[in-house]
């Protein structure tokens, strides 16, 4: 067990160093760069070409990539993450209020989906091909269908319409005023929470018919056990391993993949931070906000096979 | 509680060879009608697509600003936008850029990763250990992230656009298709085939692929609808599609959003398309899965 896990950690890291390169030299593959479009726009318009060379040289803009990477890993490795490009400020100031909104939404909607798709996938397994398992699935793969950044329109257009009123658009962190934050995130929670409910909903009717046809269940019930005991002691165990491991994934995919929802609710998160960050070239911010996300999820990846591996002790001899 | 038998691959095949795909469709349509209206709402689609400068009653490019943000009447039966364009219209065509976008996504992604899946399992060792890393690193990347800085580099046109969103599917097609390759390898057929001194390509495209088509088509129509998904996304983004071209997330952009207590229509009629294709899309893919191979899961 243990050399499974060491093994799988140090997997992680060869991992991490792929997302890093390829991101790094994708960024620099886009045209133009950060130099470029700050003098481009706005007041900087006819600076010379020395300025823009004195920029480039002050960003390390000027030195060969090798270089730039290799300068750029050893900071990540130190945990300096550096300044950014665009703004001059630290990276993880830029980040952190944002990532909080972000990590909010995420835990919020995380709820959402676990509170519906829990009780909705076993209901849905239990009574398969009935008309609630029939209902459970028309609503799941709708929840599948239904771009979420349309929901939220469609939630705005409901206020607006019927009730005259809009969820508030400015930001308040939830130490400042919780109700205020709540009425705000609820929302694009509810939007989110729906398409991810939906992903694992069905993960949790698969999963749990898959092992309703398992042989313990049928001798436990031969012994006449109680069926709610079947269920919670036999049945559950086993089946919601599958269904932790999709929320935990798409957990990790929303820390930094709501841009377009951010967008429909005026929410100044980490996507709309992304989305900002190739639009300037802002290359060191860019490349540590994918560094975030994508780190996110590879962890979870790593959890998870530690997790089946602690749990299915087959895996680990495999 | 009615059980209905699992029609599996081998219900399939063990028909005539002449009729075998339109036995396959009919026994389909019988045995899983949710998945053949999914099939219908399709086809429908593809027929409009097709049809569209007969059908649709305007052109969808032209701008009629008489006709401003007019609600949906029987000269415009879905509205106007703010340009004065029919909506209807422009619905019509932009089908036609969701199933481009759609059908030419899913089909170079699932094939791109069902070679790459395939040529992985039937070589092992280092190969398959490189390209495991690969699609490790490639899925790490949130997709629409990775599809943002695709578009970022290669420009926003349409092939670009699928582009765009083929790559983040291709390594997610091969991880599934590797591990159900893993077992075909193990057949005493792929032997006999080295044995009889064919090459590896030739094995790879003529008796692996072949066998790994169940797998291949389920995440092939579970792409379709992603892809009309993903592409929806980035037009809304303003990074898909530009204007004026007509599609689905383009037209819930911007005056969808500043004109909504005016004009709902123009933010209502797009969305329920794109969800309408996407869920008819999921509902025969869902089938389709359950019919081919009910042990594997896809989201």
């Amino acid at each position: 067990m243990g050399r499974y896990i060491l093994r799988r950690f140090l997997l992680m890291f060869p991992t991490m160093l792929g997302v890093a390169a390829i991101i790094f030299l994708l960024l620099r593959v886009i045209p133009g760069d950060v130099v470029q479009i700050k003098f481009m726009s706005g007041e900087g318009q006819g600076v010379s070409a020395e300025a823009m060379a004195a920029e480039r040289a002050k960003l390390g803009l000027d030195k060969p990539v090798w270089k730039q990477f290799l300068i750029w890993l050893w900071g990540v490795m130190r945990l300096d993450l550096g300044m950014s490009m665009w703004t001059g400020a630290p990276i993880t100031e830029e980040i952190k209020l944002r990532f909080a909104l972000s990590l909010q939404l995420a835990l919020m909607a995380t709820i959402v989906a676990t509170v519906l798709a829990i009780p909705l996938g076993i209901l849905s397994a239990l009574k398969q091909d009935t008309w609630v398992d029939y209902a459970v699935r028309v609503f799941s793969i709708a929840g599948l269908a239904i771009p979420s950044f349309w929901l939220g329109i469609l939630m705005i257009l409901g206020f607006l319409i019927f009730f005259k009123w809009l969820p508030p658009m400015v930001y308040t962190p939830f130490w400042v005023n919780p109700w205020q934050n709540l009425a705000q995130l609820i929302w694009p929670a509810l939007a989110v929470g729906y398409r991810y409910s939906a992903v694992a909903t069905r993960m949790t009717r698969s999963s749990m018919l898959e092992v309703l046809r398992e042989d313990y269940i049928r001798t436990a019930r031969a012994k006449g056990l109680w069926l709610k005991l079947i269920l919670v002691r036999h049945a559950l165990k086993n089946a919601m391993l599958p269904v932790v491991a999709v929320i935990g994934l798409e957990f990790a995919f929303l820390l930094g993949g709501l841009v377009v929802t951010e967008q429909v609710f005026n929410l100044n998160g980490l996507g709309l931070l992304f989305v900002q960050a190739i639009a300037r070239r802002d290359y060191t911010l860019t490349q540590a906000l994918v560094l975030l996300v994508a780190s996110a999820f590879i962890f979870m990846n790593f959890l998870m096979d530690v997790m089946y591996a602690w749990l299915d002790p087959r895996i680990r001899y495999r | 509680m009615a059980i209905t038998p699992p029609l599996d691959i081998a219900d399939v095949v063990a028909v005539a060879p002449r009729s075998r795909w339109i036995q396959g469709a009919l026994a389909f349509c019988r045995r899983r009608p949710v998945g053949a209206l999914g099939a219908m709402v399709v086809v429908i689609m593809i027929l409009v697509a097709l049809t569209a400068p007969v059908i649709a009653p305007y052109d969808p490019l032209a701008v009629d600003f008489g006709a401003m943000l007019s609600p949906p009447s029987a000269a415009h039966w879905l509205g106007t936008d703010s340009f004065g364009r029919d909506v209807l219209s422009r619905l019509i065509y932009g089908s036609r850029t969701a199933l481009i976008v759609g059908f030419g996504a899913a089909f170079v992604g699932a094939t791109a990763g069902a070679i790459l899946g395939v040529g992985s399992a039937y070589f092992r060792g280092w190969i398959d250990l490189v390209l495991q890393r690969f699609m490790d690193i490639f899925i790490s990347f949130p997709l629409i992230i990775l599809a943002l800085a695709i578009v970022a580099i290669l420009g926003n046109s349409l092939p670009n656009l699928i582009a765009a969103i083929t790559i983040p599917m291709i390594p997610r097609c091969a991880l599934v298709i590797r591990s159900s390759s893993l077992s075909i390898r193990e057949l005493p057929y792929v032997d006999a085939a080295r044995a009889a001194g064919f090459g590896h390509s030739r094995i790879i495209m003529r008796h692996m692929l072949p066998n790994v088509m169940a797998p291949y088509l389920i995440m092939l129509t579970s792409f379709l609808g992603q892809a009309i998904l993903l592409e929806a996304s980035l037009s809304f983004l303003g990074l898909g599609v530009q204007e004026p071209t007509a599609a689905w997330g383009l037209m819930l952009r911007g005056a969808a959003v500043e004109f909504a207590e005016q004009a709902p229509w123009m933010g209502l009629f797009p969305g329920l398309a794109i969800s309408l294709a996407v869920f008819a899309f999921n509902l025969f893919g869902d089938s389709l899965r359950d019919a081919l191979d009910p042990k594997l899961r896809t989201l």
